[in-house]
């Protein structure tokens, strides 16, 4: 593995050992010192060129824990708005010394381009619409740590799919990983074309809740403008919203996801939200170990315990 | 007075396909027959060549006046001489746009002064192709164009296209349409479908491009005005420009050799040599476009060559600016993408868009009493397409290999390319 941009790269196999690898840092992470030396002497560099707090911090949480040294480079503070180009950027980046590039970039296939441009490893932060895939494997890890397995568990994700890289990353790896994946979400919050993607669709959050054993909400981007893709938020609510009433339709030991940041009322209500069945720190969590775990991977370090 | 005989080759003439020699002295084709003695003259080598009327190319981006660094009319005329073409009909996109007269005959003298290729520049339809007032085409008709678009948007208010064309339509010039709603393409990056669907890109759907051509083809049936779609997409623009033909419209259409030769496949690896307007559509489209151009129904093709700089175009799919060249691969990858024999290829590149755009110079077949703009073409040059002569190199066949290339190219008499190598 040279980088890591996109679930589609990966087979089954490599997910799990990924999966396996991330069970490893999960237990180093609650020692009492969490922390190794693997990763001495290497520069790990978050280059995210869109906002983002939490997968910022969890990737410099991972190198950190790696014993990595860690560069973060924001847009509003760089020579972006002086007009430099992407490609000059992560040229610089990779000139001062960087072993590794994170990056996040509104553009779809930018982790790609940034990968022909730098010679180093590069893992792909969020893209567009496009992949998300340490989003993906923090949620498979979640899952499976908490089922035990991923394979025929049913995984109902609900929502803005259309422009959501979480939901791309996550259909791939659950579905590769041997979930039953179905799409909710009202046409307009769909891709225009989802035929040969290994998923089912339903126009109707009632009419799978019964059968579900994780529902993955994702979040209404509501800078979008809502009004555009639905009538109003209280209607989105009405049919999309994980209401009390449909928390306590879930099977008894369904879980309830979201790769945050939430919107309380909207798409989770409050008391879901809080629920001990919605994993939503446990994703958190999780997030710190995969990326560990993916670091540890591209920059071929060594546990020498 | 200069005299060359171009030896060996199928000639196209208005009798047929025939072996035979052909012989050009000054500006004017002599003599066409079996072995014409050589003498003096240059011999132009044609054996398993074509010989046709000079390539015309009716869409094309010169960038001159005002976008310079990434083609300009010396570096263009080039290309499009080494692509067998002998005029070339510029948009009016430049900066300034080609509003008024004096910019036309701008453009149109630098062509001259280059002396390569006669570039026609077309006219825009409105002022400043802001789809509002409208051009001063009057003062574009004195200057010599013929050809009017804002392409690059469509003439988007059908009340302007209204006045645009009963007012051309008096004169005698033709609308080209860059078909495109607005609302439907906002967004959007390449065609709707599963390619953008699995990216995550916004699509612009194949309704973007077909209202806009159902809306028009009504408004040629309401003013009689000779109306042109560029860069055909779809098949079911095609289904629309079959049936306006059906019923008599004066309607004419072209397609470019990257929509017959890649679909929306090519931009799964989000490379932005595959990005224009209108992007590459669905496999189903590319046949329909191949069939279409076959049978007529398309009448030209158009490369919309549209250079862009290596610095623009090395971005991010979404940042990339929309465009690419095709002047100097049109031959090889229409003769790639559809079996055409030589009359079609020369009906469909010289003869059929020297008419829509009204060149009376240009696109005729060859005879004695002529005028020696010829095109020889090499129907089995195998090449890999690579350094360009225009000054960006933004094609999508880059890397590629092409069968079919232009061996020599006469302008009026002059060689303007020699064994594939441009006369300056």
């Amino acid at each position: 593995m040279r980088h890591f941009i996109d679930i589609a790269d990966l087979e089954r196999h490599d997910l799990e050992s990924l999966l396996d690898e991330a069970d490893g840092f999960v237990e180093i992470l609650e020692r009492p010192i969490p922390k190794v030396p693997a990763l001495r002497g290497k520069t790990v560099t978050t280059a995210f060129f869109e906002p983002s707090t939490r997968t910022r911090l969890s990737f410099e949480r991972a190198a950190k824990a790696l014993s990595a040294d860690t560069m973060s480079f924001a847009p509003g503070t760089s020579s972006l708005s002086k007009g430099e180009s992407l490609k000059d950027t992560v040229q610089t980046l990779e000139a001062m010394g960087s072993n590794l590039l994170v990056v996040r970039h509104r553009a779809v296939g930018a982790a790609r381009r940034v990968a022909d441009w730098t010679s180093i490893p590069v893992v792909n932060g969020g893209d567009g619409a496009h992949q998300h895939p340490t989003q993906a494997l923090l949620d498979a890890l979640t899952i499976r740590r908490h089922f035990g397995k991923v394979e025929g568990l049913h995984v109902a994700i609900v929502g803005d799919i259309r422009h959501s890289r979480v939901a791309r990353s996550n259909i791939l790896a659950f579905s590769a990983l041997g979930a039953r994946v179905t799409l909710v979400a009202p046409r307009t919050l769909l891709p225009v074309v989802t035929d040969g993607w290994p998923v089912a669709v339903s126009p109707s959050l009632d009419e799978v809740l019964g059968e579900v054993d994780v529902v993955y909400l994702l979040r209404v981007q509501m800078e979008r403008g809502g009004a555009t893709v639905f009538p109003s938020l209280p209607e989105y609510v009405g049919r999309f919203g994980m209401t009390r009433r449909r928390f306590a339709l879930l099977k008894p030991e369904a879980i309830v996801m979201h790769p945050g940041p939430m919107n309380r009322g909207v798409e989770i209500a409050d008391e879901v939200a809080d629920d001990p069945r919605t994993l939503v720190l446990e994703q958190v969590a999780m997030g710190v170990a995969v990326r560990m775990a993916v670091l540890f991977r591209l920059l071929g370090g060594e546990l020498d315990e | 007075m200069n005299e060359i005989v171009l030896t060996g080759g199928l000639v196209v003439t208005p009798g047929g396909v025939v072996q035979a020699d052909v012989r050009v002295v000054g500006e004017t084709i002599v003599g066409i027959g079996r072995k014409i003695a050589a003498g003096t003259a240059d011999v132009l080598d044609c054996s398993g060549c074509w010989i046709g009327p000079g390539l015309v190319d009716p869409h094309v981006h010169l960038r001159e006046p005002g976008q310079e660094w990434k083609e300009d009319i010396a570096s263009g005329s080039m290309a499009a001489a080494a692509g067998g073409f002998t005029a070339v009909v510029a948009m009016p996109n430049t900066e300034p746009a080609i509003d008024s007269g004096h910019i036309a005959r701008f453009v149109a003298d630098r062509g001259r002064a280059v002396g390569l290729v006669d570039v026609f520049p077309a006219g825009c339809v409105t002022a400043g192709r802001a789809g509002e007032r409208l051009a001063h085409l009057d003062e574009l008709w004195a200057a010599g164009v013929r050809v009017f678009s804002d392409d690059g948007p469509a003439v988007f208010d059908g009340g302007v296209l209204r006045r645009a064309m009963e007012y051309l339509g008096d004169l005698g010039g033709v609308v080209a349409q860059h078909a495109e709603d607005l609302g439907l393409s906002a967004g959007g990056h390449l065609h709707e479908g599963e390619v953008s669907s699995a990216l995550g890109l916004q699509g612009i759907p194949a309704a973007a491009e077909e209202v806009i051509v159902a809306r028009d083809l009504a408004i040629v049936e309401l003013t009689g005005a000779a109306y042109h779609v560029q860069h055909v997409s779809t098949e079911g623009t095609v289904e629309l420009v079959r049936q306006a033909k059906a019923d008599g419209l004066p309607v004419t259409a072209e397609v470019t050799p990257h929509h017959l030769s890649f679909d929306h496949r090519a931009v799964l690896g989000t490379d932005s040599a595959f990005k224009m307007y209108p992007p590459l559509r669905s496999p189903e489209d590319v046949q329909a476009l191949r069939r279409a151009l076959a049978d007529g129904i398309i009448d030209c093709v158009g490369t919309d060559h549209a250079p862009h700089a290596a610095h623009e175009k090395d971005v991010p799919f979404e940042e990339a600016p929309k465009g690419v060249i095709g002047l100097e691969t049109a031959v090889g990858a229409v003769l790639g993408a559809v079996g055409l024999g030589p009359e079609q290829l020369f009906d469909r590149m010289s003869v059929a868009p020297a008419r829509i755009a009204r060149l009376e110079d240009h696109g005729g077949l060859l005879e004695e009493g002529a005028s020696a703009s010829v095109t020889v073409i090499d129907p089995g040059a195998e090449y890999v397409a690579e350094d360009f002569l225009s000054r960006s190199a933004n094609s999508p066949f880059r890397g590629r290999s092409l069968t079919g290339a232009a061996r020599h190219v006469l302008l009026r008499g002059r060689i303007t390319l020699r064994d594939g190598k441009v006369e300056a």
